[in-house]
């Protein structure tokens, strides 16, 4: 047994060919059943408003799950409750779709509430259209969000509790409490009178979209003649005597007259904004090259976080990249960054990088004692270690054999005008060991790069540089 | 041609601008946030559309309603955040969409914790969702490509219909490396021959993954399978060092491989003969190939790995277990080390002596 629906719509299919079967022009809800009518009403405002080319509807999970036989326009069925997330991802790729998303009260109130919730808060270009038939339809008439105290249903059998259940949800109320949306409204289908104002409010809500202009909600009272076991006349009493006296009928909301549209505009996909964006016509090197005598270097930097560990690692990073050798730069993070130490590895290289980790450091840039204890042990034989000498006398964590230098690197850029260059000085002290095989100039265009957007800093730190490797040719034997 | 020091997750981001991604979609997770944070800077900035998801789940349904509109859109998350996208994967391969999903990988079960780990390998690759659906995934090991396959996801999911992941981690998408910018920028105009696009031209399309007839649907199973059979035959990719001497073939994909390429040279300075065989993607699994070389000679395979052994499992039935397997593995957010990998490379060498 099918209900028919006279007198069709334009934006409805006159025969329902995705349906198929026998009787391609019924529909597949039970006789008496809320969808149908409700169906017919946002076809005809879709007539009215003219929107058809423009509209995208989205079927939930439900009894509505097969919307998309019905409506003669762009269609998706999505996941259970998603209908708002997967309305939103449309209405932002397509500025001018009419998007709507049609959902039943354990789509909308239950699994998808946080969608819903927030779609609305957004204010999200999308018509809602709500139907509260008070129980869940299709999976056979469990308890819904909706279901009034007292209400039997499958899994409230005596009747719905407080104690057991919580009490309904207002979704029309809950959604009034929010600055964004442009119209809510609560309105029924229980019989003729009912669905006239029924089909002003859809006809509101899409005009809302057809004007770009935002978020609106429309909670349609409807029948479940089947799964709460009512006849017709039954279930218009119901809804009419019950029903409503729970969800009371109301505009909640219209600030469609003084709302502005809301365009979001074309996207620019031209490589010259991305270039823009990037600065890459003043801001870039030279891509790598293979140069397969220069070996390899793994330098370690460690200290506490705020030393500049990491920037540190990144200016030496910067003259190896300009200079086209191969490099990476690696921080540690997680766990190991607890206690507020950090360190990084860098690698420099001829070719392509192995590990970005640096295991057996070549050079060792230690900014406190911890961070030397920890380390100093994997420098390889003919490795270096440089630390700060506020750290004080250290010769029983460095390892027999291995190059150290004590660098009062504080004091350093101290002197030279900065206090929180200390990382700088010992970048100049890395610089003038020669180890890293970089020159001068790389280490300085570093610099300019790492303080780009603070050009003041730029001659302090290349006076920290400079005194340090000064520093390095006088105190370095 | 232009080269700029880039960290992994910004390279993501880059890669996708590049590649005409139009909408971003993401909820903040940690190692992958840098991802969100750099589409909320620049998708703006050329008008491309950028939204704070309220979850994950709302993320990947917006990701959806891009994509039916025909759209490049993305997301990109790690391991819980994965978990949660899952189904709305499940419908994207039922649907037929394309997609680009990043999982910038930690490690689990669980809330775990934010290191690295390579533990969301079988999620990922075998598909993940309900359904008989599989992934398109590419496995970068490199801030270069972190950007390129970005920009590949794209191409094949379009190619495709079908939702493609860039399976990376941690470390990454930390690092910081050269990175040569794209030397082109797509500009893509959806495809109304199935796209629903809120137009006249695509009023009749329809975007779903229902089929209500069991044999209709066993039958668009059977034709995603010849979907994932094309990808396989077509689209695998992997990259071998110093592989044609070796009797010790190291398998590994992502960081774990960067670390594994050192174990190589290393062993080979110590008169080893060890290669590295490194897919790049994932699936499609380049298992002929590793069948091909465990064929060819009487060598051990080692599979390298920040897992249980996921990708071991893989390797087993590609060689269809014609040759032993080994296993060097470390997780909960540990880094395979170098001397791990050259402790069992020594022991299968004294073995094999
Ligand atoms: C993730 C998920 N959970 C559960 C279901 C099963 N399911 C299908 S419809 C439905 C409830 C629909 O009820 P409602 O939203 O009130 O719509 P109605 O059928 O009453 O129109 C449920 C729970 C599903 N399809 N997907
Ligand atoms: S079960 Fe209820 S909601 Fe579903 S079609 Fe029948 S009457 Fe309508």
């Amino acid at each position: 047994m099918a209900e028919k629906v006279i007198k069709r719509p334009d934006s409805m299919y006159s025969e329902f060919a995705r349906k198929g079967g026998a009787a391609p022009t019924a529909t597949h809800y039970c006789p008496g059943c809320g969808h149908g009518i409700i169906h017919k009403l946002i076809a005809e405002a879709m007539d009215e408003l003219d929107i058809q080319d423009r509209s995208v509807m989205i079927s939930p999970v439900g009894c509505a799950v097969f919307a998309y036989y019905y409506f003669d326009c762009g269609n998706l069925q999505v996941a259970h409750g998603r209908a708002p997330a997967v309305g939103t991802g449309m209405s932002r790729a397509r500025d001018d779709a009419v998007v709507m998303a049609y959902q039943g009260d354990g789509d909308l109130a239950s699994i998808g509430l946080n969608e819903t919730i927030q779609t609305a808060n957004r204010g999200e270009k999308v018509a809602v259209f709500f139907v509260n038939n008070t129980v869940y339809g299709m999976t056979g008439g469990q308890m819904a969000p909706t279901t009034m105290i007292g209400e039997k249903t499958v899994t409230c059998p005596e009747g719905r509790t407080a104690e057991q259940a919580g009490y309904p949800l207002h979704m029309a109320e809950l959604l009034n409490e929010l600055k964004a949306p442009v119209f809510i409204e609560r309105v029924s289908v229980s019989d003729i009178g009912h669905i006239r104002k029924a089909k002003k409010a859809i006809s509101k809500a899409l005009k809302v979209q057809k004007e770009s202009k935002g978020y609106a909600f429309v909670e349609i009272l409807a029948a479940c003649p089947t799964n709460l076991r009512q006849s017709s006349e039954e279930s218009i009493r119901f809804i009419n005597n019950q029903v409503e006296k729970e969800f009371p009928l109301k505009n909640f909301r219209d600030i469609s007259d003084c709302t502005v549209p809301l365009f979001r505009g074309a996207s620019d996909f031209s490589k010259k904004s991305l270039d823009n964006i990037f600065n890459l016509e003043k801001d870039s090197s030279l891509d790598s090259v293979d140069t397969p005598n220069f070996g390899d270097i793994g330098i370690k930097i460690a200290g506490f976080g705020g030393q500049g560990v990491l920037s540190m690692g990144l200016m030496v990073a910067r003259a190896a990249c300009d200079e086209q050798y191969h490099v990476s730069w690696y921080p540690s993070y997680g766990p190991e960054q607890r206690g507020g130490t950090s360190n990084c590895s860098v690698v420099i290289s001829g070719e392509a990088i192995g590990s970005p980790i640096v295991y057996e450091p070549d050079i060792l840039v230690a900014f406190n004692q911890p961070s030397l204890e920890k380390f100093a042990s994997d420098v390889k034989k003919d490795g270096v270690i440089i630390y700060d000498s506020t750290v004080g006398n250290c010769d029983h964590i460095i390892p027999e054999g291995i190059k150290s230098i004590s660098v009062p690197a504080t004091k350093i850029a101290m002197d030279a005008g900065s206090k929180k260059g200390a990382n700088t000085a010992m970048l100049g002290i890395m610089l003038a060991t020669g180890r890293t095989k970089l020159p001068p100039e790389a280490f300085n265009k570093a610099l300019d790069e790492t303080f780009i957007n603070k050009p003041k800093l730029i001659p302090l730190n290349k006076k920290v540089l400079n005194a340090a490797v000064k520093w390095a040719e006088k105190n370095i034997k | 041609m232009a080269t700029q020091l880039i960290k992994g997750n910004t390279a993501v981001i880059i890669g996708a601008l590049y590649a005409g991604c139009d909408c971003f979609f993401g909820y903040p997770i940690t190692p992958a946030s840098e991802i969100l944070h750099e589409a909320s800077a620049h998708f703006p900035k050329v008008g491309r559309k950028f939204v704070q998801a309220e979850s994950e789940e709302a993320a990947i349904n917006m990701v959806y309603g891009a994509a039916a509109a025909g759209h490049r859109s993305m997301t990109a998350s790690s391991g819980p955040g994965i978990s949660l996208k899952q189904e709305g994967i499940s419908y994207l391969a039922g649907s037929e969409l394309p997609a680009v999903i990043v999982d910038i990988m930690r490690a689990g079960p669980g809330l775990g914790n934010i290191g690295p780990e390579q533990g969301d390998y079988t999620q990922v690759v075998k598909g993940g969702g309900h359904g008989n659906f599989k992934n398109i995934v590419l496995a970068p090991n490199s801030v270069q490509e972190m950007c390129d396959m970005t920009i590949q996801a794209f191409d094949l999911s379009f190619k495709y219909l079908n939702p493609a992941f860039v399976l990376s981690d941690g470390v990454l998408g930390q690092m910081v490396e050269p990175l040569k910018f794209p030397e082109k920028s797509i500009s893509p105009e959806p495809d109304e021959s199935w796209a629903v696009c809120g137009n006249a031209e695509t009023k009749h399309n329809l975007v779903s993954s229902i089929f209500l007839d069991f044999d209709q649907l066993e039958e668009f199973n059977f034709q995603l399978q010849e979907k994932y059979d094309v990808i396989q035959n077509s689209e695998f990719d992997y990259e071998e060092y110093k592989i044609k001497d070796a009797s010790i073939i190291l398998v590994s994909y992502g960081i774990s491989s960067r670390i594994c390429r050192s174990a190589v040279d290393v062993a080979r300075q110590d008169g080893i003969e060890v290669g590295l065989f490194r897919p790049k993607t994932l699936f499609p699994f380049p298992g002929k190939e590793l069948l091909e070389l465990a064929r060819s000679r009487k060598c051990t395979f080692i599979s390298v790995e920040m897992s249980n052994g996921q990708m071991r499992e893989d390797i087993l039935a590609s060689i269809m277990y014609s040759r032993p397997v080994e296993l060097v593995n470390r997780m909960g957010g540990n880094i395979v080390t170098l001397d791990g990998v050259m402790k069992k490379v020594y022991e299968v060498a004294d073995r094999e002596n």
